[in-house]
C-alpha cells in the first residue's frame, strides 16, 4: 500500500472511506502458515468456527480456500482440527 | 452601531466570561468548578436553569470528564465551551491533546490560578504554560473588558481553524476584579459567529467515518505536520478575525499584542496578562519624566508570534521579559526562553533580561514595575546582563 504524505490526509486523522480494514492486510504478521490437506478434510468446519479473521471461505458447506492476505498464522484452525488436515509450516523471510 | 450607544456595565472577569456564554449561547457546556473560575460555570448555570439559553449543561465528576465530554460534542458538530484553573487544567492534560489532534474547536476560559504545591489558589501562569504545547491556541487577557471581547472572538477563531482555543485571566485579579465592561447585544454577537461549520460529524449516520485512528511510526509523524499547518495558517485568520470585529462594533481589542509607546522606546517590557496594566501606569509616569520606556504586551503565545516581536523590538535597546510562571530550567521563565528563542535569529535585537514575578498570587506593585525599569536602565547604561534571572517582590 503506497502511504499518503501529509499534505493527503485528512484533517484531524479522520477516516472518511470506511471501512478500511479490507485495505490492511494482517496475513503479513505471520510466521507459519496453514498448510491444508483436503484429502483428509472432512469438511467439519470446526475450523472455519474458531478462525478469528475469517480466513476459510466456504462454500455449499465445503472450504474452498484459505485467504491467507488476513491469515495471521495464530495455528487455532490445526489445533482444533480432529483429522490433522491442516499442518503449520514456517513461512520463509 | 456606535461605540457611545453601548452598554458599559460593571462587571467581574468571571461575571463578564459567563455574560460572554450566555449571549454566545453554547450548544453544549460541560464543567466541573473549580477556584478561581468557579463563577464563570456557577453564574453560567443559573442562566442555564432559568432559561436563557439552550445550551446542554452537563455537569460531570471531574475536569477530565469534562474536557472528554466536549471532545464528544464538538465531534458532533455542537459549539462547545467549558472553563476550569490550575488542578483542573492539569487533569485535563492528556485529553487536551486530543481535542487539538482531532481538530476540534472548544473554548475554554482559564482563570490562571498556581499549580500544586504547596497548595494556592492564586495568581500564576503555572496552569496554562503547563499546557502550551498541546495544539491549543492560548490567549491572555489583561482586564474583564479583554476578557469578555476575547471570548466571543475565540469561538469565531476556533471554528474557523478548527483548533481548540483557551481564553485566559488571572485569578482573582481579574476573575473576582470588577471592571467597566462594554458589552454587545446578544443579536450583534450571534450574528458576528453564525453557524458552526464543522469538519466533520460523528452525528452524521448517512456518512459514517473513524474518528481517533492508531497512527504509529507510519503515519504519526504526517498527521503532527499536517496540525502544525493548522496553527501556522491560523496565524492570519486570528488577525482577520479581531479586524472584523474591532471594524464592525468599533473597538479596538488587541489579537497578538499590544504595543504600549513601543514605537520610540529604548527600553520596553514584555508583559501578559493583568500585569501589563500596572507596567502600562509605570510607563505613563515614566513617559512624563521624558523616559523613551514602552510595553509590548503579549496576548497570543500559541501560536507565538515571533514575526511581530523580532520587527516591534528592533530597535529597542534593552528588554525585559516578565514570567509569571516557573520553567526549572535555571534559564528563567517560559516566555523569556521563547522571546530570546524568537529573536536570536534577528540581526538587531535588544539585550534581554528575565523577571520572575506574582508567583503563587505574589503582588506586582506599581514599586516592582519601577523597579523592572530601574533595573532595565542600569543594564542599558552598563550594558551587560548580570544575572539569568532576577526574581522581583522576593524576600531575599
Amino acid at each position: 500500500m503506497k502511504l499518503k504524505t501529509w499534505r493527503e490526509l485528512e484533517e484531524g486523522a479522520v477516516i472518511r472511506n470506511v471501512p478500511t480494514s479490507l485495505e490492511y492486510k494482517t496475513g503479513e504478521w505471520k510466521r507459519e502458515s496453514p498448510l491444508y490437506d483436503s484429502e483428509k478434510c472432512t469438511h467439519c468446519l470446526l475450523c472455519w468456527l474458531y478462525c478469528p479473521d475469517f480466513v476459510i471461505k466456504v462454500k455449499d458447506g465445503k472450504i474452498y480456500k484459505f485467504d491467507l492476505d488476513y491469515c495471521k498464522g495464530c495455528g487455532i484452525c490445526a489445533k482444533v482440527c480432529p483429522k490433522e488436515a491442516i499442518l503449520m509450516k514456517e513461512e520463509k523471510i | 452601531m456606535k461605540t457611545e450607544t453601548k452598554k458599559i456595565v460593571a462587571k467581574t472577569g468571571n461575571e463578564a466570561a459567563a455574560y460572554a456564554m450566555k449571549q454566545i449561547n453554547p450548544d453544549v457546556v460541560a464543567a466541573y468548578p473549580i477556584t478561581p473560575s468557579t463563577e464563570i460555570i456557577q453564574i453560567f448555570s443559573k442562566y442555564v436553569a432559568d432559561g436563557e439559553v439552550d445550551t446542554e449543561f452537563i455537569p460531570v465528576e471531574s475536569e477530565h470528564s469534562a474536557i472528554s465530554v466536549c471532545i464528544g460534542a464538538s465531534a458532533s458538530g455542537a459549539r462547545v465551551m467549558t472553563a476550569t484553573s490550575s488542578q483542573g487544567l492539569a487533569l485535563m492534560h492528556e485529553i487536551l491533546y486530543i481535542a487539538s489532534s482531532l481538530r476540534l474547536p472548544i473554548v475554554m476560559i482559564v482563570g490562571n490560578r498556581a499549580l500544586s504545591g504547596p497548595i494556592n489558589i492564586h495568581c500564576d501562569h503555572s496552569d496554562t504554560m503547563g499546557s502550551r504545547d498541546s495544539g491549543w491556541i492560548q490567549i491572555y487577557c489583561e482586564n474583564a473588558n479583554e476578557v469578555y471581547h476575547t471570548i466571543i472572538n475565540a469561538v469565531k477563531i476556533s471554528e474557523k481553524v478548527n483548533l481548540p482555543c483557551m481564553v485566559t485571566m488571572d485569578g482573582f485579579i481579574v476573575t473576582h476584579g470588577m471592571e467597566n465592561v462594554l458589552l454587545l447585544e446578544d443579536e450583534e454577537v450571534r450574528e458576528f459567529l453564525g453557524k458552526r461549520e464543522p469538519l466533520y460529524s460523528i452525528l452524521d449516520v448517512k456518512n459514517p467515518i473513524t474518528v481517533g485512528p492508531l497512527a504509529l511510526y507510519d503515519y504519526y509523524m504526517e498527521h503532527k505536520r499536517s496540525q502544525l499547518e493548522a496553527i501556522l495558517k491560523s496565524k492570519k485568520i486570528i488577525d482577520e478575525v479581531f479586524e472584523e470585529y474591532n471594524r464592525k462594533f468599533e473597538l479596538n481589542i488587541p489579537s497578538f499584542i499590544e504595543e504600549y509607546f513601543l514605537d520610540d522606546a529604548e527600553i520596553a517590557v514584555i508583559a501578559m496578562s493583568s500585569a501589563a496594566g500596572t507596567l502600562k501606569e509605570a510607563v505613563d509616569l515614566l513617559r512624563e519624566k521624558g523616559e523613551r520606556v514602552g510595553i509590548l504586551k503579549l496576548k497570543i503565545t500559541r501560536p507565538f508570534p515571533y514575526e511581530i516581536l523580532r520587527k516591534k523590538l528592533e530597535n529597542v535597546k534593552v528588554a525585559g521579559v516578565m514570567d509569571r510562571a516557573e520553567t526549572f530550567s535555571t534559564m528563567g521563565g517560559p516566555v523569556s526562553i521563547e522571546v530570546k528563542a524568537a529573536l536570536y535569529p534577528a540581526i538587531k535585537k535588544p539585550v534581554i533580561q528575565s523577571f520572575m514575578f506574582g508567583l503563587g498570587g505574589r503582588e506586582f506593585s506599581l514599586d516592582d514595575a519601577f523597579k523592572v525599569f530601574d533595573i532595565l536602565k542600569k543594564i542599558k547604561k552598563e550594558n551587560k546582563i548580570e544575572e539569568e534571572f532576577i526574581y522581583i517582590g522576593l524576600r531575599e
